[in-house]
Order: structure tokens, then C-alpha cells, then sequence
């Protein structure tokens, strides 16, 4: 069997945020790490990989220093890594990148494909979908639990109040919510081994069945008009006092506003 | 076809089990304004089996007219006889902008579609207004600057940032809407909407999903979203024990405790009480935040509370930068005497 699992670096954004001219993210800029929806969808591929002996391949799309989510992948138990890397792939929205991951995974040899359901850094949860709809696969999205069945998966699928346990042949699409598990660390021998593999670096030359006009900012629908860091509501009013003090406070500000 | 031939406001009126979900009505509310802004109506698109009884709330919300696929394969949600239906009617109606709400269903269709339609799709937005794009005309190109665009505004980087993004060259223009920020209107009674029924018929294919099994949580669980004032507990509350200090606050206001995401990933509360970026946008008239330290992520999806209260024994704590009456103090001593005082205060 094999496993596709795509991940992608991002800022952590616990930090802060810088951008382009062109509003666009100015990713060299920032602390990275591996996407934790991400993360949680390459575990659940190795926990598969443990049980049947499935071959895990992690695919990313990106600046050439992603390669290291890819090593960090490896590390943690993934087979063999491809990086999909090219100037003319950069500023893309959700259309043309899940056009370029789609490109890629048209090279390879899939049962299941398996993303984040969304990165912290865009936030949209559209690229997993949106790649099952260029290969025409089935999608199941807000994976809570994954499991083999023969050529089938049997998923979790989250919703607000309720899940639907789903079947859906393979070859499929399931994108995975970092609820799902709690990822392994990488073993000594691991990242030892992930020094040594070769990473395999594709540009938009070995993107297959797609046109130059749906790929990087150009080939994106969607064009940022404004961005900017957020601007900080006004603080209000700060009290350091005893907690009797604390709550008179408190309780005067009330009757003020005619709350009680 | 040019893009001028696209016209009106579309919205996805999200159903399960024959109950209109409330982001549907608050689509409405908000698609009104778009569509009064651009000369032309709305328009809900119901997809379901069964649910044709479901438009006259629609029409009371706000409707103009409803398009209604009904059949037996869209009983339950699913991907694909869903992305279907939507993209038939799409391609078939030809809207200027289509609203899908961004629930566990939208931002699974939405993107779907939109790939299917091959246009552009801007995720979680909190405000949508008609203007410019570019905002502002590059000098000697005033004619390249198109008008009447659908602006799209929403957070991204986890809350840190706020990006306006337009759709000028595809259409329809699709956003995925937060539960939770636009108002619906105020429901006229007895309002009629056009009704018009399409079925692009319905064969099963490969895209196509089994359901075994559907599992409803138990409903244990206040709606968070509805509640006025919110007593909202961090990491700093401790443990699920002491949130019993926050649940006696909250029933002296008749409010509804809620959390941030440490709490939940703490095992203390479910994540039906979860505030924030990828937990629920409320905007209560009161917020109290206690024990929360005010992380980027958790504001982003508690800011436009009317008033907020932090209670935090960190001074330095972000929260302060976004509350309206911050206390510095130790919790545990400050929240049952605020208890204890509204209390006589109420009780008088």
C-alpha cells in the first residue's frame, strides 16, 4: 500500500508576522515548523505503516528550506520525500497550489492521500479538498480516526454536534485534524537516516497535466487587496488591588454602565 | 460568458436533519446588504430530501427566492452529491457571489465547488463589503480598476493578520463566511419567496461516500454562541474542579461558561466551549476572561464582545491589552468574592 501524506512548513504563529510589498507572506522571514494538522495526518500514515507495511512518501510545496519538514518527516518514520520547489510556483492562493500538489502527486503511486485539514498560517482548509477534486478522488475531511478496511477506509468524520463513521474506496482523500493522534518523536536512528536519504526536488517542469496560467500569484483567483498586522483594540482600564478593592472596582464600573 | 452576465447573491442554506442551520439566516442577513449595494436580490440555495417546507423561513429571513434540490441522495451530508448539486446550480443560475457558511460542512463544500467551478474561494471571512479592486487606482491605469467587487476581509496567520481579498477575474465570487458575525434581519412573518425546484439528477460515482453510522453527541452542552455574557476560564483556572468557581459567577448573571483551547486540550471541558480561532466566534455583551492569558488565537474569537473583563494574576498578561476592566489578582480569591457581591447586589 502506498501513502501520500503532504505537509507543509509554516511560521510558527505564535510569533510574529512579516509581508512582502505585494501583500504577500514574506515566509523567509520566519521561525518554521511542521504544520500540526500536518503532523497528526504523517503519524496516522505511520501508525498504518506499522500495522500493514505501507511505504509513507511526504510531499511538500515550498521554499527550498522546507526540506527540513521533509528530514523531520523522514525522521519520524516516512520512506522517501519529494520537494516541489520553483520561483514561479511562489504567491499562490488555494487554487493554484492545489493545482501544483496535484501536478506532483500525478507522478506518484497512491492509495491514500493524506493532508492537514488546514495550516495555521493560511487557515482556509481548502488545498486537501481541492487537491481530491483536481484527481477526482473521493474526500473526507476532519478525520478524527482512520482506519484500513481491505481497499477501503473506514473514517471518522467530525461535525459540530455529531461524526459519521464513512467508507470510501481507495484511492482516496482524507484530510486529518490534529486531534487525531499525538505524533511520535523522531528516533536517533531516524534522524541519523534522514541525513543520509535523498530528497527528491521537483519544479514546475515535472508538474504533470497542468497549464502555467492556474499556477503561482498570476494563476491565482483570489488577490490580496489589503493585508496588514492586526491593529490592537484599545486597552481599557487596569487595576492591581486587593481582591475586595478588585471587586468594588468591579461593581462600580457595573452600576456606571447600568449592568446592575 | 462575460463576467458582467453574472448576477445576484447567492447562499448556501446549510440544513441537517431538516433544521436550518442559524449561519443560513445570517447569510441572508448580510447577502440583503450586498445585493441592495449591487441593484439585484438573493437568492438561498437548499439542498436536501425532503426540505422543501424549509424555504418559507428562508423567505422570512431575508429570500428573495429559493432554489430547491431536493432528492433522496442528499439526505445526509456528503461531499460529493452535494458539491454536485451546488455546482449544477452555479453553473446553471450564474451568481455574481455565492455564500456558503464556514461550519464543518462549508469548508469541506466550499472548496470543492469552487474547484469544480473553477473560480476563486476566500475562507472565514468576518466582513464582506461591495467595492474597488485595486482599492486604490495605479495612476495612468484608472480603467484596469474594476468595480462593484465583492471585498473579502478575514484573519489569517492564526488571528495575527487581517487580509481584504477580491475575485476580479472569475466567477462566481465565493466566500465561507464565520458563524457567528454577520446579523441576520429581523424576520418578516408570512414573507413568500419565489420557489424554484432543480435536480441535475444524481448517479452514484467513485466520489461518492458510505455512511455506516451517524453518531449524535449527547446535547450536555450550552450554546455558546447564543449566550449574552460568558464566563470564559484558561490555563489559570487549574483544573475541571475549580471551574466550579466560574460556573457559580455565571449563574448568578445567568450566564454560560466557556474556554480557551488549553483548557480543552487539558481534558477540563468539552470543545463545545472552546473560544477562538479554531474554536467558536462569540461576541457576547459580556466576556469575562479568567485565567486566560489572551494569546492572539483565543482574542480572535472573542474581540468584538461588547465588554470584557479580564481577571489574571499576570499583569503583563496580553489579555489586558483588550479588556475593558482588567483586574490584576489571584483568581481564586477574586471570583467567588465578585460572586458574593453581585449576589447582594442583585439580590437587592
Amino acid at each position: 500500500m502506498n501513502i501520500v501524506v503532504c505537509i507543509k512548513q509554516v511560521p510558527d504563529t505564535k510569533g510574529g508576522v512579516k509581508f512582502n510589498p505585494d501583500g504577500t507572506l514574506d515566509r523567509a522571514a520566519m521561525l518554521a515548523i511542521m504544520n500540526p494538522d500536518d503532523k497528526a495526518g504523517l503519524e496516522a500514515a505511520l501508525r498504518i505503516k506499522d500495522e500493514t507495511g505501507a511505504k509513507v512518501t511526504v510531499l511538500t510545496m515550498g521554499l527550498p528550506k522546507a526540506d527540513a519538514v521533509l528530514r523531520e518527516a523522514m525522521a519520524m518514520g516516512a520512506d522517501e520525500a519529494v520537494l516541489v520547489t520553483d520561483r514561479v510556483l511562489g504567491g499562490a492562493d488555494t487554487w493554484a497550489t492545489s493545482t501544483t500538489i496535484a501536478g506532483a502527486l500525478r507522478n506518484l503511486e497512491y492509495d491514500l492521500i493524506i493532508t492537514g485539514r488546514q495550516a495555521i498560517d493560511g487557515d482556509t482548509a481548502q488545498v486537501g479538498p481541492q487537491i481530491a477534486e483536481h484527481l477526482g478522488l473521493p474526500v473526507i475531511s476532519y478525520a478524527a480516526d482512520i482506519k484500513v478496511e481491505g481497499d477501503s477506509v473506514v473514517v471518522k468524520r467530525q461535525y459540530e454536534d455529531r461524526y459519521h463513521e464513512l467508507k470510501a474506496k481507495m484511492p482516496c482523500l482524507i484530510t486529518a485534524l490534529s486531534e487525531l493522534n499525538v505524533p511520535r518523536y523522531m528516533t536517533p536512528g531516524g534522524i541519523f537516516d534522514a541525513c543520509d536519504k535523498e530528497v527528491t526536488v521537483w519544479g514546475r517542469a515535472d508538474l504533470k497535466d497542468v497549464d502555467d496560467s492556474d499556477l503561482g500569484l498570476k494563476g491565482s483567483p483570489t488577490k490580496i487587496a489589503k493585508a496588514s498586522d492586526k491593529v490592537a483594540k484599545g486597552a481599557g482600564e487596569k487595576v492591581n488591588l486587593d481582591p475586595t478593592e478588585s471587586v468594588n472596582y468591579l461593581i462600580g464600573k457595573f452600576k456606571e454602565k447600568h449592568i446592575i | 460568458m462575460a463576467l458582467e452576465e453574472y448576477k445576484g447573491v447567492f447562499v448556501f442554506a446549510q440544513q441537517v436533519d431538516n433544521v436550518l442551520d442559524g449561519v443560513a439566516f445570517e447569510l441572508l442577513g448580510k447577502g440583503k446588504d450586498l445585493a441592495k449595494d449591487l441593484g439585484t436580490d438573493v437568492t438561498a440555495v437548499l439542498i436536501g430530501s425532503g426540505v422543501k417546507d424549509l424555504a418559507d423561513q428562508l423567505a422570512e429571513y431575508g429570500a428573495d427566492r429559493v432554489i430547491v434540490v431536493d432528492d433522496p441522495e442528499l439526505k445526509e451530508y456528503r461531499t460529493e452529491p452535494y458539491a454536485h448539486a451546488l455546482a449544477s446550480v452555479i453553473n446553471e443560475y450564474k451568481p455574481d457571489i455565492m455564500l456558503v457558511g464556514a461550519t464543518a460542512i462549508g469548508r469541506d463544500l466550499g472548496p470543492t465547488v469552487s474547484a469544480r467551478v473553477k473560480t476563486g474561494l476566500t475562507a472565514d471571512c468576518t466582513s464582506l463589503e461591495i467595492g474597488d479592486f485595486p482599492l486604490v487606482a495605479a495612476p495612468g491605469k484608472e480603467d484596469e480598476q474594476k468595480h462593484n467587487q465583492l471585498l473579502m476581509t478575514r484573519p489569517a496567520f492564526g488571528g495575527n493578520t487581517i487580509a481584504t481579498i477580491a475575485c476580479p477575474d472569475n466567477r462566481p465570487q465565493m466566500a465561507t463566511v464565520r458563524p457567528g458575525v454577520m446579523q441576520k434581519i429581523a424576520p418578516i412573518a408570512g414573507a413568500k419567496a419565489n420557489v424554484v425546484e432543480f435536480n441535475p439528477g444524481f448517479t452514484p460515482n467513485n466520489r461518492y461516500v458510505e455512511i455506516l453510522n451517524i453518531v449524535k453527541a449527547v446535547k450536555t452542552t450550552a450554546n455558546i454562541m447564543e449566550a449574552k455574557i460568558l464566563v470564559s476560564g484558561g490555563r489559570g483556572v487549574g483544573s475541571k474542579e475549580n471551574f466550579k468557581l466560574l460556573e457559580d459567577l455565571a449563574e448568578v448573571l445567568g450566564g454560560t461558561v466557556s474556554c480557551s483551547r488549553a483548557v480543552v486540550e487539558n481534558g477540563w471541558q468539552p470543545v463545545d466551549l472552546q473560544v477562538g480561532q479554531t474554536g467558536k466566534t462569540v461576541r457576547p455583551q459580556i466576556y469575562f476572561a479568567i485565567g486566560i492569558s489572551g494569546a492572539i488565537q483565543h482574542v480572535a474569537g472573542m474581540e468584538d464582545s461588547d465588554l470584557i473583563i479580564a481577571i489574571n494574576k499576570d499583569e503583563d498578561a496580553p489579555i489586558f491589552d483588550v479588556a475593558d476592566y482588567g483586574l490584576v489578582g489571584d483568581l481564586n480569591k477574586i471570583v467567588p468574592a465578585l460572586t458574593a457581591a453581585l449576589k447582594a447586589e442583585l439580590g437587592k
